[in-house]
């Protein structure tokens, strides 16, 4: 095997890095036709709709403009609180961990077991909705886009960050981990693929659903200010 | 006169028509084509004047034909409508004959010339015959709750809507099992209309006192169609009791549609229940009467809109664009337009309503914070740039009808 003409092929060769593009999301709802109007069928349609049904359940509220902070952010969790009154189960719902799956697949796993086991448990009374407060399954059709906002290092990257909308970073946190099934948001994988992986993991350990995009964002800056300022950033 | 994106830039601010213009820029080789019942009346009509221009102004060539019908054929689709609302009425085998044979001759008269057919309501439903002829993408639009509709119209017009390539709903709860992919797509106000822009004070008084009210005192008002599933007998009966609590008026004002030809006997029954009572003003608005509409808003202090049953309610979010706290039925669109005890009151009797409108009177900063509560609501999710942005996707969802995430570069 020859190494190219005065190549040094002890070091590691330096391939160019993409730059960065910033994509948003416009969506669209579908509406599935299908409605529950007690735990039964509930769990009956969770097991039957489409994954992207289940994403939106468990994160538009995380995209809607809020006037008080929501109960549970959970639509499932939300809808058997008030529609069923069954405080317990809500909790439990509520209380998924979204980060720890990183497919739709898995979260949907975890939904369905939480019902079966506290049905299985029984002591609860069965329950059906008042007229008029079905739950009604929707899914979102997502029209990825980019917005024109390139950065080609780290510190491009963060210069612009100020500027991308709440929904881009919606796609690149919430969506592209776990709908399109990339193994960390977008943020962290292009920064590690630079190098940058102190920083890399760092944003990956932020809990994008204990705050909101507002908090993400700002936290996110945070983090590179510390980082390029610390003269780790090359 | 037709508004600019650049005029809705000032309201919505530049991301939004960013957005717009960005999703419209992908969308530009198609022609959309609206077809509905009536030019004027009504809120089909008026969502449609006001965003053809815009759709023009984006570049993306919209179009709009009305139908033509005869009166047998309006008093047949309001039966439909109604039915399909749910409300009690006949429903004869004679019907179904007269919209076929009426559909029969509109299919001869309409020439279908979009990319993508937009067929609003039941009226129009059936133009859709045509589509294994012509192909093309057909959409029915629909603005009706039909979430219990009676089944001998819904069976009659199911095989129809199934024939089309997608359905549009205005609320989850009005979605069917189809065969077709449903979206969901709430309706719109336009912010610069005449029905919604600001006015001058001399004007709203003007107004106010062309209708014998009296500016100074309270004033409760419902703008709709002098129409039973508006429950305007209803509105009457809270403002009785409101009336032994608090000194107040009611306005109860709405033009007519020439699709509705029940208009005139409900009118007749409102007036007869408000005869005795001088601070009851009944207003039948003749067409094109926006301005005066828009000052009767805010001239008001509390709006009702009690609805039994409701397409959507847009009335509703035009009082909240005005910052005017909404009482409303908890019915069709009316439950997401307002929410209850933030931008107005859900009430589900004329007791309640009126127990609410006290509350209302006698709070003059809580009318305050849910008004500007109500401005905001309408902002983010109910004025037309958005409703624009959601047909120029639903286009996209057409050409990708297989991909739930479909990825631009």
């Amino acid at each position: 095997m020859t190494s190219p003409a005065g190549s040094n092929h002890l070091a590691p060769r330096q391939l160019p890095q993409p730059p960065f593009r910033f994509y948003t999301e416009r969506r669209l709802v579908e509406l599935t036709g299908r409605r529950a109007r007690n735990l039964g069928e509930l769990l009956e349609h969770l097991q039957e709709v489409p994954g992207s049904s289940i994403f939106y359940h468990t994160h538009h509220q995380y995209l809607s403009h809020h006037f008080e902070t929501p109960v549970f952010h959970n639509d499932f969790a939300g809808w058997v609180l008030r529609a069923l009154r069954l405080e317990q189960l809500a909790e439990r719902l509520a209380a998924i961990d979204l980060l720890a799956f990183t497919s739709i697949r898995q979260l949907r796993r975890s939904i369905v077991s939480a019902i079966q086991d506290y049905l299985a448990e029984g002591g609860w009374q069965p329950q059906e909705s008042p007229p008029g407060d079905e739950f009604h399954f929707c899914l979102s059709r997502s029209f990825v886009m980019p917005t024109g906002i390139v950065a080609g290092d780290e510190r491009e990257f963060f210069a612009k960050l100020p500027g991308v909308t709440n929904v881009s970073l919606f796609f690149h946190f919430f969506l592209a981990r776990l709908r399109l099934e990339r193994p960390t948001n977008d943020f962290s994988q292009w920064l590690g693929d630079l190098g940058h992986r102190e920083l890399a993991k760092a944003i990956d350990r932020l809990d994008p659903y204990s705050r909101t995009l507002d908090e993400l964002k700002a936290d996110i800056l945070a983090l590179g200010d510390a980082y390029l300022g610390s003269g780790d950033g090359r | 006169m037709a508004a600019k994106l650049e005029d809705y830039q000032e309201v919505v601010g530049r991301d939004v028509v960013d957005e717009l213009r960005a999703v419209a820029a992908r969308v530009r080789h198609c022609r959309i084509q609206n077809i509905n019942s009536t030019s004027v009346g009504g809120g089909v009509a008026e969502i449609l004047a006001r965003m053809i221009p815009l759709f023009l102004d984006l570049g993306v060539e919209a179009t709009w034909d009305v139908i033509q019908g005869d009166e047998e054929f309006f008093q047949v689709t309001k039966a439909f409508h109604n039915a399909l609302h749910g409300a009690p009425g006949q429903i004869t085998p004679e019907m179904f004959d007269v919209y076929q044979r009426n559909t029969e001759r509109i299919l001869r008269e309409t020439p279908l010339t979009g990319d993508v057919l937009l067929i609003h309501d039941p009226q129009p439903a059936g133009l859709v015959q045509r589509r294994r002829e012509i192909g093309r993408r057909w959409v029915w639009r629909c603005h009706i709750d039909i979430s219990t509709p009676n089944p001998l119209v819904w069976d009659f017009l199911r095989p129809l809507i199934n024939q089309y390539d997608a359905a549009i709903f205005s609320m989850p709860d009005f979605a069917k099992r189809l065969s077709a992919p449903q979206f969901l797509v709430t309706p719109s106000i336009d912010p610069l209309s005449d029905k919604n822009r600001e006015l001058d004070r001399e004007f709203v008084r003007s107004v106010l006192e062309k209708g014998q009210v009296d500016p100074e005192r309270p004033i409760l008002t419902q703008i709709s169609r002098f129409d039973r599933l508006k429950d305007p007998l209803g509105v009457i009966a809270a403002y009785r009791m409101v009336k032994k609590r608090r000194d107040c008026q009611l306005v109860l004002a709405g033009g007519d549609a020439p699709d509705d030809p029940e208009g005139e006997q409900v009118l007749r029954e409102v007036r007869e229940a408000a005869a005795s009572d001088p601070d009851i003003h009944v207003l039948p608005l003749p067409p094109f009467s926006d301005l005066e509409i828009n000052a009767l808003v805010r001239g008001s202090t509390v709006v009702f809109q009690k609805s039994i049953r409701e397409g959507f309610g847009l009335t509703v979010s035009e009082a909240l664009w005005k910052r005017k706290p909404v009482i409303g039925g908890a019915v069709g669109g009316i439950k997401i337009q307002i929410i209850n005890g933030v931008t107005g009151f859900l009430a589900y009797s004329p007791e309640g309503a009126a127990a609410r409108a006290v509350q209302l009177l006698e709070d003059r900063r809580l009318r305050e914070a849910m008004g500007e509560n109500g401005r905001q609501h309408v902002k983010q999710n109910f004025l037309v740039t958005r409703h624009v942005k959601d047909y120029l996707l639903l286009v996209l969802a057409l050409e990708h009808p297989d991909e739930r995430v479909v990825e631009f570069h």
